[in-house]
């Protein structure tokens, strides 16, 4: 059989029911036995917008999304969607076409050396030779992207390896030498982990991304209440933990919540749980790890010591470490006290920002249109975000009630990534509500995609928060260069409406609190994408915020 | 400080890009390298030394751990590890007795001369980088036309 039939049919076997992909002349054998296949093809515009939507479908699926690009300028084009998954550990493969083996390295029509461009940017590629190579890297290529710390893989495939026949073995198992994603969390470790936060006085967790690709939402819950801890998340883990529950204080942060962020610096011992504790979390590493204890429980042993010292580290997957906490905590025989000076502590905190946080006047601020998404919204509805102030302002205002059912580009900071995400979310679960809050800006890069989701029939919800402005570059233009403001007017261009009317999808626009609602509702009603356009005050700032390269201890406040 | 990296990886193409391509992007430094085949072909070994803070050592190991294609990263004791580099030096002759005092100093250090002609002498010394520095600098006042360096290889001692 041909390379490109090993291909789909190794696919099929992965399980693989869909693939997002744009053809083009490398990429036809493959393409041709795609038409004879059982997988469904879903056309993009711009191969961005396919990395984006495999990217969006394995976060929601748990499952490698698989995007399909031409060689050279495709290959090129998905370069953004590979480091935006593998910054987020999100599980995908992308499978480029390439010029024949022949003419590799002789400047050919459309070739570009796309393994060595994304080498930094994915966790593995693959190049195969020879036509009999591809079951085993396929294969090996779900194996390294679903497992350990999950990521982006690329397999790259000569036209001639696509075309020429070979006797194909599928293997049912691959192993690879020197690849160990699993390791046993250690027990005598977890001790001194649950000996540390027993003795702390005033013990934090902090969740990040981890819990949320581990699904090990009921174990950080178990864990909180048998200790007593509150929660705080980084941007990524928002949502690995129920943001109604009592004992949540929401994520930390450059736009953390100032009770988490607060509470954050008081803290003497942490319960760190799959962070990497980036920057855009911790403001300054020195300060952030002064007077506090680090517990740290990663897959990856390579995240341990990078930007925190750790006191203690447990690695391995972070389920499977906090259910051995779990077990020996049931062993002891932990005394509840009512009189738990540092939670009393945390809920007058808490309750002092929830009541006394300023927000923006004016109907359609940020943090009123943002409830009102959440009140009309089921819980169990998968939300996205494009980056920039609305993120922010969903991270602040948006609480997240279900676990795992809130996806951003935390890592790679992606603006255009929302969108397409969102369609692929819809792709992976099309019995669930999802929504794209986005922003003007953001929107722009990848809103052709209103054309997949109107013909593929996969609605989804832009709730487009627009200021006709690049508004968090605005806003530190405004905080930090007096009001030189370059580069950020959109100048009220497109009519959002009317452009997606023209993609043949609904437009609303809503200039009150109570049209958004109904406009909502219009749009988990629609057998097509809505874009829901919400004015806002362009002049609107983004705050608590912690300014870049400052501790969290010093947030700027709304006056 | 100073690190000896031995690193067992697949051999096959790309991988020495992939392991210098890890340090340039994650702003670390290589010193030396040297790559080369084992007793079983299927791996290469290279040889890598860096400088750096310990946290920043053991990040470089841990970097390289994570890579898919290495399959052990050693990050080796230097007192319990024999480690040397070749190198050539292109010496200028500039008088009759600069010959003899070249020839000299050569076989102080156990290097073997080549090529001896009547304007420069071309001098390989295998040993270890400190002991290359001293040797470079006793040759320097008679001006060193050319240096080429191999970089560290190193094994560990057997028990140790």
């Amino acid at each position: 059989m041909s390379g490109a039939r090993a291909l789909m049919k190794a696919l099929e076997k992965e399980g693989v029911k869909e693939v997002f992909g744009l053809p083009g002349g490398a990429n036809l054998p493959m393409y041709d036995e795609l038409y004879k296949s059982n997988i469904r093809h879903i056309l993009v515009r711009h191969e961005q917008s396919a990395a984006h939507m495999a990217d969006g479908f394995g976060r929601v699926s748990r499952k490698a999304g698989v995007c399909f690009a031409t060689s050279g300028p495709g290959a090129t084009n998905i370069v953004t969607g590979l480091a935006t998954a593998q910054a987020d550990s999100s599980p995908m493969i992308a499978v480029t076409g390439q010029v024949p083996v022949k003419m590799i390295g002789r400047d050919a029509f459309q070739e570009s050396d796309i393994i060595g461009i994304s080498n930094p940017v994915v966790k593995y590629a693959f190049q195969p030779r020879e036509a009999g190579e591809i079951p085993e890297v396929v294969k090996k290529g779900f194996y390294i992207a679903e497992t350990g710390r999950p990521g982006a893989v690329l397999i790259d495939v000569p036209k001639d390896v696509q075309q020429n026949e070979a006797e194909m073995v599928f293997p049912d198992e691959v192993r690879i030498r020197g690849y160990h994603p699993w390791t046993d969390p250690d027990i005598v470790e977890t001790e001194r982990a649950i000996e540390m936060l027993l003795s702390a006085h005033k013990p934090i967790i902090l969740a990040g991304g981890g819990v949320i690709i581990s699904g090990a939402f009921s174990e950080l819950q178990s864990i909180a209440e048998m200790l007593m801890i509150p929660v705080v998340t980084t941007f990524k883990g928002k949502g690995a933990f129920p943001e109604n529950h009592a004992l949540s204080l929401g994520p930390i942060g450059m736009h953390g919540h100032a009770e988490a962020n607060k509470l954050m610096t008081e803290a003497d011992c942490v319960l760190a749980i799959g962070t990497r504790f980036s920057d855009r979390s911790v403001g300054t590493f020195e300060e952030f790890e002064k007077n506090l204890k680090i517990i740290h429980m990663d897959v990856d042993p390579a995240e341990i010591g990078k930007n925190q010292t750790t006191h203690v580290a447990v690695v391995g997957d972070v389920k499977a470490s906090l259910r051995i906490m779990i077990k020996l905590l049931m062993k002891r025989a932990l005394k509840k006290s009512d009189d738990n000076v540092w939670i009393k502590h945390v809920n007058e905190v808490r309750d002092y920002w929830r009541q006394n946080l300023k927000i923006h006047p004016g109907e359609l601020s940020a943090a009123r249109i943002l409830r009102k998404l959440r009140e009309v919204l089921p819980k169990e509805a998968i939300v996205t975000t494009e980056v920039g102030q609305h993120q922010m302002w969903a991270s602040l205002f948006f609480d997240v009630i279900h676990p795992g059912t809130f996806f951003s580009s935390t890592g790679l900071g992606t603006m255009g990534w929302g969108f397409p995400a969102a369609i692929g979310a819809k792709t992976a679960r099309p019995d669930l509500a999802v929504v794209d809050i986005a922003g003007d800006g953001s929107f722009n890069m990848t809103e052709n995609s209103l054309a997949t989701s109107v013909l593929e029939n996969l609605p989804v919800i832009v709730f487009l928060v627009n200021n006709y402005s690049l508004g968090m570059v605005a806003q530190w233009q405004r905080t930090f260069y007096e009001r030189r403001m370059i580069g950020v007017d959109q100048k009220n261009c497109p009519d959002y409406v009317k452009l997606a009317e023209s993609y043949g999808a609904q437009g609303i626009r809503a200039q009150s609190l109570d049209e958004l609602g109904k406009a909502i509702k219009a749009g988990l009603k629609s057998d097509v994408a809505t874009v829901i356009d919400i004015p806002i005050d362009p002049e609107e700032d983004v705050l608590p915020f912690v300014a870049p390269g400052t501790p969290l201890k010093d947030m700027i406040l709304p006056s | 400080m100073w690190a000896i990296l031995s690193i067992l990886v697949e051999n096959k193409p790309g991988v020495l890009f992939k392991v210098t391509n890890m340090f340039r992007s994650r702003n670390f430094n290589i010193d030396s390298i040297s790559v080369g085949i084992t007793e079983n072909p299927e791996y290469s070994r290279m040889t890598i030394t860096t400088y750096g803070d310990e946290k920043q050592i053991q990040q470089i190991v841990k970097q390289l751990d994570k890579m898919i294609d290495t399959i052990e990263v050693k990050r080796l004791d230097e007192h319990k590890t024999v480690y040397r580099e070749l190198v050539l030096f292109k010496i200028k002759v500039s008088k009759a007795a600069d010959s003899m005092e070249i020839n000299k100093l050569a076989n102080a250090y156990g290097a073997k001369v080549h090529d001896a002609k009547k304007e420069s002498i071309m001098v390989e010394l295998t040993a270890t980088p400190d002991q290359i520095s001293a040797f470079e600098e006793l040759i320097r006042p008679f001006g060193i036309l050319e240096i080429a360096r191999t970089g560290i290889a190193a094994l560990q001692r057997t028990g140790a």
